[in-house]
This record gives C-alpha cells, structure tokens and sequence, in this order.
C-alpha cells in the first residue's frame, strides 16, 4: 500500500500543520511517513505546497511524481488548481472554498469553483461553516482533514488520537472542539458521498 | 536504539549532539536554519552543548576552529551563500592538523526556493581537497553525521556534510542511538599543524597532499558509495552514476526499468575513482543524476581512459538548473511520460511572497519612495532579507540585491561614479554581518550617501533569530565611526510620522556627505511572537 498527499494553501493557513498532524495519524497506523515542505520565503502570504507520503514499505522519493498523488488537499481553490498535474487520473481532490485573495488580480471564484468542479473526484468544503458549526472557528484545518479522511487509509481512531495530541496543551475545550469539527466533517462528506 | 521523526536539518542536529560535540555556531540561512535552532532548544533545556547564533558565517567557522583547536568536537551550520562568507577560514582549515571533530554542515538550495544562486557546495569541498558526505535521507543524514566526526578525526581534515533543501526540510523517521562523551580538553603539543605561515603552510600542503591520497583509497573502498550489478566480462548498454537524492528520484522509477542496470551510487568525495573505471569498463553509456552541479559528470572525463557516452546535465539529458525531481530523471532514462489530468482552462496567476501587513519596512519603503519621487537618476542599493520583498510591486523601492552586505558598498562605488543622491537600506542583522565593514569605508572616505539600516530587532525572513546586538549596542556602534553626529538619525516608521519620515530622509539625502538614519521598529511577527510568549509565562 502506497498513499501520497499534495497539500497546497497560502503562507499563514496552516498547511504545513495539517502535513503534521495527518503524518502523526499515520505513524500511529504504522506507516512509514515522508513528509516534504518548503518554507523561508514562501511564507508571509505566498504560495505553501507540501508532499506527504504514505506507504506500508519504504519510500524513496520525497517528491510525488507528476499524475502520482492520491489525494490533492488545498487550503485554498486557487492554490488546488495549480497542482492538478500531480494528482492521478483516479485521485481525490478536496479544496477549502474560501480564497485567499491577496494577489492584484485574484480570477473570479466562480470559474474557479467551476474549474475544480470539472475534474473527476472533486469536491469543495465549506470549511468555514462546518468550523463554526464545531464551536471554533480556528478549526478550519481540522475540518478539512475530516472531510480528507474518509480517502485516507488511516483510521477514525488515529485521526482523533493525532488531533487530541497536537491540541493537549490547548486545554480540554480546544481539543473538545476540534474532535468535533472533525466528526462533523467527516460525516458531511460520508453525506455527501452517498 | 529509538525511532523519532526528524527534519533532515534536525538529523544532523541530533548527530552532532550524539556524535559528543561540546559546541555549535552558524548563521541563520534557509535551509540551514533549524539545525541551529534544535540545538539552541536542546542546549536550554539540557543545559550543553554550547550553542549559539554569530555575526556572520566566517566568525561561527572561526569559533568552531577554536573549540577544535583545543580538542573537543565542533558543528558549524550555514547555506551554501554563506560559505563563501565562510570561504577564508574553510579552504585554509584544510591544511590544519585537526584533532578535535570539526564538521560542517551545509544547505544547498537547487531550485532557489529562497537563495540568490544555486551553487554547489561539493566543489567547496573539492577546493579545499577535504572530504564531503552526501546523505540522501533523515537516516542517513543522521548517520553519515556521527561517521563525518570519526573521519575528521581520523584524517585531521573538516567535513562537510553537504544537504540540499529536499532533505533539510523534509521529515521522516529515523532510528537513533545513544550520546558518546565529549573529548576532554587538550591543546595539541605541535602548533606547526595549526599555524600558517607560508614555511608551516608549504608543509602543511605537502601533508595534505598526503591525506588526500589516503582519503582516494577510502572513498575507494567506502560502503557509502555501492556499485552494484556490474558483473565482470558482460558489457551493458547502459550504466547509472547516481548521488544524493538523485538515488531515491532513480528508485521511484526503477519498478518500471526492464533490465538490470548497473549502478555506482556516490555519497562520499572524493570520487571513488576505482569504481567509477569498474562501472565504465562494464557500460557504453553513463547516465549521471547528481543534485546541484555537473560535479560528478564533468570530472569523468578526467578518471575514464575509454571513449565512452557520458549523459547528464550536460547535453541535456537531465535540467540544468533547478531540483532534480522524479519526473526529470523519468524522463532521462527514456521511460514514457505518465498520462496527466487536463490542466485548468484558465490563467493562474501567481502569489509571491510579501511584506506582512503592518510590516515596518513598509512605512520605511515608503517614505524613501517619496523622498525621491520622480529622480530617476537617484539610486537605491539593497540587500538580503524580508526587506528585499520591497522590490516587488506595489513598493518597488529599492534596485539592487546582491550578497549579505552588498547594499552599502554598491551605494558607496555608486556614490563615487558620480551619482548624486544614493541610498543604500539594509537589515540590523545583515548589517552587523557584513554591512558594518562597508560603513566603515564609507565613514573613512565621508562618502556622500544615505544609509537606512532597517532595525526591527531580529532576522526576520529566517523565522525570527535575535539580532546579535540590541538596537541601542548597534547606535553606539555606528556613533563610534565618528560620522557627523547631526547626520546619525533615527526615526519610527509608522503611518503617523510618515510626512516626519519623509522630510528627515530627504534632507539626509541632500547633505552632502555620509548620513546614517536608523529606522527602528520591531518586525510584527517577532513582537507577536514574544507577546504570545509572554502571556503564557504570565499563566504559569
Ligand atoms: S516577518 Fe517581520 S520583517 Fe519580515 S515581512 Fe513580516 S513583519 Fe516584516
């Protein structure tokens, strides 16, 4: 079993943080993890791509190969767009619908919205709500691995065994309402899938 | 034994610590940066090794010379540019009788994903005849660290531990051991291996001309560079010289490859020219897939007697520039392009990094921007930093970045050709790393410019290290040179004294001699930082 993951988002969403806690769920499942991330200058507001790689054998590549990626996960529907090419014919894409409009001339989110939507396994999550829904709005990252994680071989358990982990030191009610923002999206997207 | 998952940079961090180093120095550089970093956190909460952040590369290196000097084992961390900064005391080091461990770890960035070239440290290593570790994963990043400070002492030489931006900033699992001592203290009796003057370096030379060829045999016979399927008597059309992670980019596609192919994979220099000959007299072709440089590829030529095909960066067999990359060398070894989903029917524009909003420099900017106005013939210098984003729209406010330290002497040699108004901005970090040097010409000569040094109190653009001196240490400093006191100023860049700000450059601008404005103002990021920090200390 291989899996591989390109996540995208903008410098400050947090991309590399769902990188994190998706690998930590993977080592608790036993998989062997290669997570790449490129930072310095492509923080402060610029474009953040991140390769995770998950496999039951060994990895080679810190890189996903063009056409290769399993799942593509953006923080962001323009920042999806820009790495298609590394998503497999039969792969998931999962894109956030709120853009990050801080270039001159952001494309119209309507096209864009129209532009995911055409390629096969697309979905857009409105992260936002779901996240306000959960009782925390600064739980977007997490509602977007929730609505990841029905397409990832990790199980439910190790998913909310990594999120109660990255948020122990947060207190109790942080981590409450981050497993929450977790269920709620998974269940949406298990709605959405039926 | 015991798995934790590292960065690569937290690998050789970790190495070092359980390879016994007494102490560590670098400068902050992407993507060096968090070797330092972890070895900072280790040594507040252990207590040692000794761990800190120089002025710049060449005294982190001069210090790590002195810790070896007196017998106990040294890591030295920078980015490929800062070698050069570093170059004097390296290259020279080579020809020191080295005892305590001296290693250096340093990060290339092919790609440039944050640096202003993409030049090969292996050709550092190469210059200065020591020996270089090319790891190609976390695991053996940690490894090759605790073998680069048994090999230094071994043959007396420095280390290099070469990465690449792939692997410092990429996490995995590695499995590490336990901490091995510090050497106790000991200056060595002989201080002619430590001393260069031209009669003990002319012998040092000759010694070193000797280890090198002690350390040909070793990189001959090292596991670190397998050859493998290469049966005598069969000749094969194809052979494949990997190095670095152009052996894991060779891995991914080798399901696909049909026939055996011999391979000689290359993770310690110098070039182990015995299997180089094996590997050729065994192929009619020689693929090369090495990170960085046409190193490998180019001193071929020089090894193999026989004509045979050599392919690589060279005739364009794989990129010139940037990272290798899967796809690349899918594509050098002749396998067929994978079938690619329709990429998006519209323009995707693209999204560069800037200043952060409330960025101090962004007032600064400004208010130099009005200072000048229309002058196209004024001239602003630049240097390396957050502050180089001002080149970007909507500022466009300065017109040259070069190397740390450039902006004041360009201002200065601008100045001097005749150019009437210049202005040269620099960071207090990159200032106090090799700007200083230049003010100090610059004071010598009165030289009639204007430097703005952008003091937001930390380097910002590696993740927020401290300056080196506090604002006020760098104004006693600059006051020191005895520049015209009336023409030292300092000014707050903020919204609300932008006309104040702008009048005060102006007027610098006009003097004609050397001014100096300090524009003084934490970097938000920093501030919110220690704000944060703080409140969670006023909880405990
Ligand atoms: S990190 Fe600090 S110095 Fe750099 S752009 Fe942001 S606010 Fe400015």
């Amino acid at each position: 079993m291989k899996y591989d993951i390109i996540l995208a988002g903008v410098g400050g969403q947090g991309t590399l943080s769902v990188a994190a806690i998706i690998a930590s769920a993977a080592l608790k499942q036993g998989l062997t993890v290669r997570q790449s991330e490129i930072h310095g200058m492509s923080q402060r507001g610029g474009a953040v791509v991140s390769h995770l790689r998950l496999s039951d054998g060994p990895i080679d590549s810190d890189l996903i190969p063009l056409a290769g990626g399993d799942l593509l996960l953006s923080m962001e529907p323009l920042e999806a767009l820009r790495h298609i090419s590394y998503l497999s014919p039969s792969g998931s894409l999962i894109s956030a619908a709120e853009g990050v409009e801080n270039i001159p001339v952001y494309p119209g989110m309507d096209k864009i919205r129209e532009e995911i939507l055409s390629q096969p396994g697309a979905r857009i999550v409105d992260a936002r709500s779901i996240a306000r829904e959960s009782g925390s709005l600064k739980a977007v990252n997490i509602v977007m691995i929730g609505a990841a994680s029905e397409s990832i071989p990790i199980s439910r358990e190790n998913f909310i065994a990594a999120i109660d982990e990255r948020f122990r030191s947060k207190g109790e009610k942080v981590q409450e309402a981050n497993r929450r923002a977790f269920e709620l999206s998974l269940a949406e997207a298990c709605g959405a899938g039926s | 034994m015991s798995d934790i998952v590292l960065l690569g940079d937290e690998a050789v961090a970790l190495g070092a610590v359980h390879a016994g180093i007494s102490a560590a120095y670098g400068y902050p550089g992407t993507p060096s940066t968090e070797i330092l970093e972890f070895l900072i956190d280790y040594k507040t909460r252990h207590g040692a090794p000794h761990a800190a952040w120089c002025s710049n590369e060449k005294t982190a290196y001069e210090d790590a010379l002195g810790v070896s000097f007196v017998g106990k084992r040294v890591l030295v961390t920078m980015k490929h540019v800062g070698l050069n900064v570093a170059a004097d005391p390296f290259v020279n080091s080579g020809l020191l009788n080295i005892r305590g461990g001296l290693v250096l770890a340093v990060a290339d960035d092919p790609g440039m994903h944050s640096s202003q070239n993409e030049q090969d440290s292996r050709f550092f290593a190469e210059f200065a005849k020591i020996i270089c570790l090319e790891p190609r994963n976390q695991q053996e990043t940690y490894e090759m660290t605790l073998e680069a400070f048994e090999l230094s002492e071994k043959f007396h030489i420095p280390v290099m531990l070469r990465l690449v931006t792939r692997l410092a900033h990429s996490r995995a699992i590695v499995k590490v051991g336990a901490k091995r001592d510090e050497n106790s203290l000991s200056k060595p009796e002989e201080k002619r291996g430590w001393m260069l003057l031209p009669a003990t370096a002319r012998q040092n030379y000759l010694d070193l001309l000797e280890k090198e060829k002690e350390m040909l045999a070793w990189a001959g016979d090292s596991a670190r560079n397998p050859l493998e399927n290469a049966r005598g008597g069969k000749k094969y059309p194809l052979g494949i010289i990997t190095s670095g992670l152009g052996r894991n980019y060779y891995d991914e596609n080798l399901p696909e490859l049909s026939s055996e192919i011999p391979r000689l994979h290359i993770s310690a220099y110098p070039l182990p020219r015995n299997k180089i000959r094996t590997l050729a007299a065994a192929c009619e072709r020689i693929i090369v897939i090495e990170e960085g440089y046409p190193l490998i590829e180019e001193k071929l030529k020089g090894i193999l007697e026989q004509d045979i095909t050599i392919s690589g960066k060279l005739d364009g067999t794989l990129p010139r520039t940037g990272e290798l990359t899967p796809d690349a060398v899918r594509r050098a070894l002749g396998l067929e392009a994978r079938q690619l989903r329709s990429e998006p029917g519209m323009e995707l524009p693209g999204r560069p990094p800037q200043l952060c909003q409330g960025c101090p420099h962004i007032d600064t900017y400004q208010a130099i921007n009005e200072a000048i106005g229309d002058d196209s013939h004024a001239v602003v210098t630049s240097d390396i930093g957050c502050y180089a984003l001002g080149a970007l729209p909507p500022y466009r406010a300065i017109e040259t970045i070069v190397c740390m330290g450039a902006s004041i002497g360009m201002a200065k040699g601008a100045a001097e050709a005749g150019v009437q108004r210049v202005v040269a901005t620099i960071g207090d970090s990159t200032f106090l790393h090799s700007g200083i040097t230049s003010l100090v010409d610059a004071a010598a000569a009165d030289t009639p410019m204007t430097v703005v040094i952008l003091d937001n109190g930390t380097v910002g653009m590696t993740g927020g290290q401290e300056t080196i001196l506090p604002t006020s240490r760098v104004h006693r400093m600059i006051e020191g040179l005895e520049i015209d006191p009336a023409h030292i100023r300092s000014i707050t860049p903020l919204k609300k004294n932008a006309e104040e700000n702008r009048r005060i450059i102006a007027e610098e601008i006009d003097h004609p001699g050397l001014s100096v404005i300090v524009s003084i103002r934490e970097c938000i990021e920093t501030a919110k930082r220690d704000k944060k920090k703080a409140a969670q200390e006023g909880q405990a």
